[in-house]
């Protein structure tokens, strides 16, 4: 894969709910850009968002001083994205959500970000930053679902 | 920076006679939509109203948080004994609203003419 096939956009957006969407207009602009159909655009759109909202509200635990960084690297048959906070990481992963639990109140409502993630796009793994900070998530989604 | 959730309520009449509310969201459903999605539901007649349609044909952008808000109003109206339904979801929500379930406690359909008739 030669080098100009291999774009990279870098934002650091505030900690604060909503900015999530200029890293999501960002990811759909770079995929329309390198011809990923349009229901891949929106799955991407979708991950993308909810990694960031992860980052916002859990990570930085809506700090206004920390920033969240995203950086998107756009090969020729592929997006990687990685969204980096200030926390430490993922204890453990949620467990699926449960329709039936939630609607009679035995699971709470929200908790589905995640699982939307790991759900839409082809990869996804979170990882703990050495210190104990600078945790991340990386996603990655191709421009062909069905490609190996 | 969220861009803000309107609500309204229309009453209409189903093919078949049945009264039905139509709650009619614009903008985007996020944590911030409460007063709009719960605050709208909220405001319609226990008594009176046993058929709900939520409207997001003028919605572009639903999170997780926003789909949770969903969820609670489901919940609300299934301790109320009311059913609900749905129309106007992009493919892309529709895939999504199948995905974590919502489809088992609310139908969906394309538009409201076809949610209606199916009342």
């Amino acid at each position: 894969m030669s080098e100009s096939n291999s774009t990279i956009v870098e934002l650091r957006l505030p900690t604060h709910l909503g900015y999530e969407k200029v890293a999501m207009s960002t990811a759909a602009s770079l995929a329309k850009l390198r011809g990923f159909p349009d229901d891949r655009i929106e799955d991407l759109k979708t991950a993308v968002a909810e990694a960031c909202i992860n980052a916002i509200e859990h990570g930085n635990r809506l700090n206004e001083k920390l920033s969240v960084g995203v950086v998107l690297r756009a090969e020729p048959d592929s997006i990687e994205v990685k969204v980096i906070d200030d926390g430490s990481g993922i204890k453990k992963q949620p467990a699926k959500p449960d329709i039936d639990r939630k609607m009679h109140g035995e699971e709470d409502a929200r908790g589905m970000g995640m699982f939307l993630i790991q759900a839409l796009v082809d990869e996804a793994e979170w990882v703990t930053g050495l210190d104990g900070k600078s945790s991340y998530v990386r996603l990655l989604i191709k421009l062909d679902k069905d490609a190996e | 920076m969220q861009s803000e959730t309107k609500s309204r309520v229309d009453q209409v009449t189903a093919p078949s006679g049945h009264p039905v509310a139509v709650l009619r969201f614009e903008g985007d459903i996020a944590s911030t939509s409460k007063d709009a999605v719960l605050g709208a539901y909220q405001s319609l007649p226990k008594e009176t109203t046993r058929l709900i349609l939520l409207d997001f044909t003028g919605v572009d952008y639903i999170n997780s948080s926003g789909i949770a808000l969903v969820i609670q109003l489901l919940i609300e109206a299934a301790n109320a004994s009311q059913k609900v339904y749905c129309f106007g979801l992009s493919a892309h929500f529709t895939k999504v609203f199948t995905m974590v379930g919502i489809t088992k406690y609310a139908g969906l359909f394309a538009t409201q003419t076809e949610a209606l008739a199916a009342l």
